[in-house]
């Protein structure tokens, strides 16, 4: 399989990339270990670290961090954001009607029960139709490259994408760092998110708010592995952090408590699941959530974003269907391509799947952070077997795609640089307008050969730039 | 700002404070433990973990008032709520959690004295000097407070910072002195001996206050002048009377800030009164026992007050 080097075309340096050749050529050994230490401690300094459930040892792990960055020309990037844009629309235009008439399910173009049997559709909110349309206020689209011109969406993220703070510590240390860098290329700044991220909540107050918006950002605490991220755009937005114990429901309104009494919150950002929102209408044993929050929500008290429900837009066994949304509700054609899915759950893709196991990634449908995941070509014939087994008990917890010849960039490695395979997570935002910062996550597999860039499997980060034209 | 913030700060000064006052505590012990004993009263330790008001959980974990054992109750152990350890993760967490009402120098103070912390912990215990332990304790305090002070916005935080400060510290002046009165001096014909004088000459020490007293006071040490310089002295930077009207002084900022008084407000000006209008002689005919035991419970009422009007988020 060959692999796309985003930094060359045959021997030739691409132009994005140009400037960087004499960079890492120019780069001493040791002024690149001295680098590499100061990134780390600015990183253990800001406290940036990433817990890892279930793996013991340092709760303060620290992301690794590669200071070779990855390059988009401003002509690529365009029709990045034209794709994500269109994306983010159609999946809101998809909640919107499945929470109401449901006019892709009666046209036929996506089978009921993946919808309404699906366990992110929440009934609670069927008919409800939140403020400016949008279910899905932040999404994080994953994006895999396979050459110049070829980009795939391996999934998307509706609820509560998580990465933005890596996306912008990424690049405040590199610019702290390598100034000169910043000096030659221009590069286009992504530090304006957390205004336009603030500004997109505010958009999104209920009707009955008529003040400037009170916007909270809901945590489930400083355990969650997540919780730098969560201070972090508080502190930038110059919004309260809340956890659930901060908010109680009082009248036709939701109330944090504060030192000088209850102030009236407007908008919630959480960054808890569906479930855990409110003990009353979901989980009964939440302690996280707040008692009658859902019933204000309904009665268009309080925002929350991303709206109740948004979950089964990115279910793994619906993103098959992106495609048609896009051109069932914007009449356009996709400008990113799905990766081919075979849904186990449909006998002949099944036998396809089984037939084939040794050459697919196979997925669970509702797993996450690389999990339950078999990378066929990298697996042992025992973990395949085992595989088959579970596939054929539960097929319709699966779905298989082809291994992808994910494109690699140039990263630090220890015998110099060498390429790794790279993934992208944009972050779109969606309010009373659309946008996009020209930027992103980009996840580094740092194994050699390695092609999954989840940091919980030993995946690193890099700073994504976007060049100005 | 938010209660559970507000709560969060008030806990991290109260910790540190308390991590400050147990390595003072520390110190006078091994101090007093190097003088010849044999007198026949009780362990000078033991009245040391009267003070902590932790004498009980020890005899239950440790049983025999031995030293090391004191050491290791009183820095180490995690059981122990009010070990230095358990003072400096508390206070460490309660940062974390609100990172973004701290300057990156205050957090840093925080987190730095955590980690080092934690490498005390996996350092043999053997080489381990008891000074060096309280030293590096009271170095940390005072970074810490020295963090807030000079780069700490004087808003409603920086208030509750300082009130978790003066609360703990007047809590723990009075706990001090009492037990030093109480414990060790359960007989009248002690007061006044010899050996009283240089006990109370321990007790300042601890307080980092040995020289501060000599320069205000003068002559022999006697305990009317102790009494007098830990409680109503308003230049004394531990005393009862500077505690309160720090609390009085931070308190009324929040109510001017916030357009309106409390009961926390209420209380804070009885209880600086009380130091007020009492004379030394008075106090000493009331019994400093009893005066001291009237001024911790009213303090705890006073911090119920705070918990209630600010810290609570029940506040309607």
């Amino acid at each position: 399989m060959t692999q796309f080097n985003e930094m060359y075309q045959g021997a030739e340096v691409r132009l994005p990339y140009a400037r960087l050749k004499d960079w890492v050529a120019q780069m001493p050994q040791e002024l690149r270990s001295l680098k590499q230490a100061e990134a780390e401690a600015l990183f253990r300094r800001i406290g940036i670290t990433f817990a890892v459930y279930g793996e013991g040892g340092d709760p303060d792990r620290l992301i690794p961090f590669d200071m070779f960055p990855r390059v988009f020309s401003g002509s690529e990037w365009a029709r990045l954001e034209r794709g994500i844009k269109q994306r983010a629309r159609a999946l809101n235009a998809f909640l919107v009607d499945v929470y109401g008439r449901g006019e892709i399910i009666r046209a036929g173009r996506i089978p009921a029960r993946l919808v309404y049997q699906n366990e992110a559709y929440e009934k609670a909110v069927a008919g409800f139709v939140p403020p400016k349309g949008v279910y899905s206020h932040i999404v994080g689209v994953d994006i895999v490259r396979t050459g110049p011109d070829d980009f795939y969406v391996l999934e998307d993220n509706c609820r509560t994408p998580s990465g933005v703070s890596y996306m912008l510590e990424s690049r405040e240390i590199m610019m702290r760092m390598f100034p000169d860098l910043f000096r030659e290329n221009r590069i286009e700044p992504v530090d304006t998110y957390s205004e336009k991220l603030r500004r997109t909540l505010s958009s999104v107050a209920p009707a009955k708010c008529k003040d400037e918006p009170t916007v909270v950002i809901l945590t489930p605490g400083h355990f969650n592995s997540a919780y730098y991220e969560h201070s972090l755009l508080a502190d930038l937005m110059g919004v309260e952090l809340v956890e659930g114990q901060d908010l109680f429901v009082d009248g036709e309104y939701v109330w944090m408590r504060t030192t000088e009494g209850p102030q009236r919150v407007d908008v919630i950002y959480r960054r808890i699941d569906d479930a855990y929102l409110d003990p009353l209408c979901f989980r009964p044993d939440s302690m996280l959530g707040i008692p009658g929050l859902m019933d204000v929500y309904r009665s268009g008290g309080v925002s929350i974003c991303s709206a109740p429900g948004a979950g089964v837009a990115d279910d793994k066994a619906v993103y098959t269907y992106v495609p048609d949304m896009v051109r069932f509700y914007l009449g356009e054609e996709p400008i990113l391509q799905n990766v081919p899915t075979w849904q186990c759950g449909r006998d002949e893709d099944l036998k396809y799947v089984l037939a084939n196991l040794p050459d697919l990634v196979v997925k669970e449908v509702h797993g996450s952070g690389g999990y339950g995941m078999l990378v066929g070509p990298k697996a042992s014939r025992d973990e395949i077997e085992r595989f088959r087994l579970k596939l054929t008990e539960g097929p319709g917890n699966y779905i298989a795609q082809p291994t992808l010849a994910l494109s690699t960039v140039p990263t630090f490695v220890e015998e110099g640089v060498a390429p790794r395979h790279v993934d992208l997570r944009p972050y779109c935002l969606v309010g009373e307008r659309i946008e996009l910062v020209p930027g992103g996550l980009t996840r580094v597999a740092l194994k050699e050969g390695s092609l999954v860039v989840n940091s919980s499997q030993g995946g690193g980060v890099k700073d994504t730039w976007v060049l100005a034209e | 700002m938010l209660s559970r913030t507000a709560d969060n700060l008030y806990w991290i000064a109260r910790y540190m404070e308390r991590a400050d006052t147990v390595a003072r505590l520390l110190e006078v012990g091994s101090r007093i433990s190097l003088l010849p004993s044999a007198q026949g009263y009780r362990s000078e330790w033991d009245s040391l973990l009267q003070a902590t008001g932790m004498a009980h959980a020890f005899a239950q974990k440790y049983g025999e008032t031995v030293q090391r054992n004191i050491e290791s109750f009183l820095f180490f152990d995690r059981d122990n709520p009010s070990s230095i350890a358990s003072c400096i993760t508390a206070a460490r967490e309660n940062g974390r959690i609100v990172r973004t009402a701290l300057t990156s120098q205050v957090w840093d103070a925080l987190n730095t004295a955590f980690q080092e912390l934690r490498q005390l912990e996996r350092e043999e215990r053997s080489k381990l000097e008891l000074s060096r332990l309280t030293d590096w304790t009271m170095r940390h305090a005072a970074m810490l407070r020295g963090a807030i002070d000079a780069t700490l916005l004087r808003d409603d935080g920086f208030n509750f910072l300082n009130i978790g400060y003066y609360l703990e510290r007047g809590d723990n002046t009075a706990r001090l002195m009492d037990v030093k009165y109480y414990v060790l001096l359960p007989r009248i014909d002690f007061v006044g001996s010899g050996l009283d004088n240089y006990q109370w000459t321990t007790l300042l020490r601890a307080m980092g206050a040995q020289r501060a007293f000599h320069w205000a006071y003068g002559g022999d040490v006697t305990a009317m002048k102790i009494a007098d310089f830990l409680i109503r002295n308003p230049q004394s930077p531990r005393s009862l009377a500077t505690c309160t009207a720090g609390l009085m002084n931070h308190l009324g900022r929040l109510a001017k800030a916030y357009g309106r008084e409390t009961e926390a407000q209420d209380k804070a000006r009885s209880l600086a009164a009380g130091i007020e209008s009492a004379t030394v002689e008075a106090i000493f005919d009331e019994g400093l026992h009893e005066f001291l035991t009237r001024y911790i419970a009213e303090a705890a009422q006073l911090a119920n007050a705070i918990h209630d009007a600010y810290l609570s988020g029940e506040m309607r």
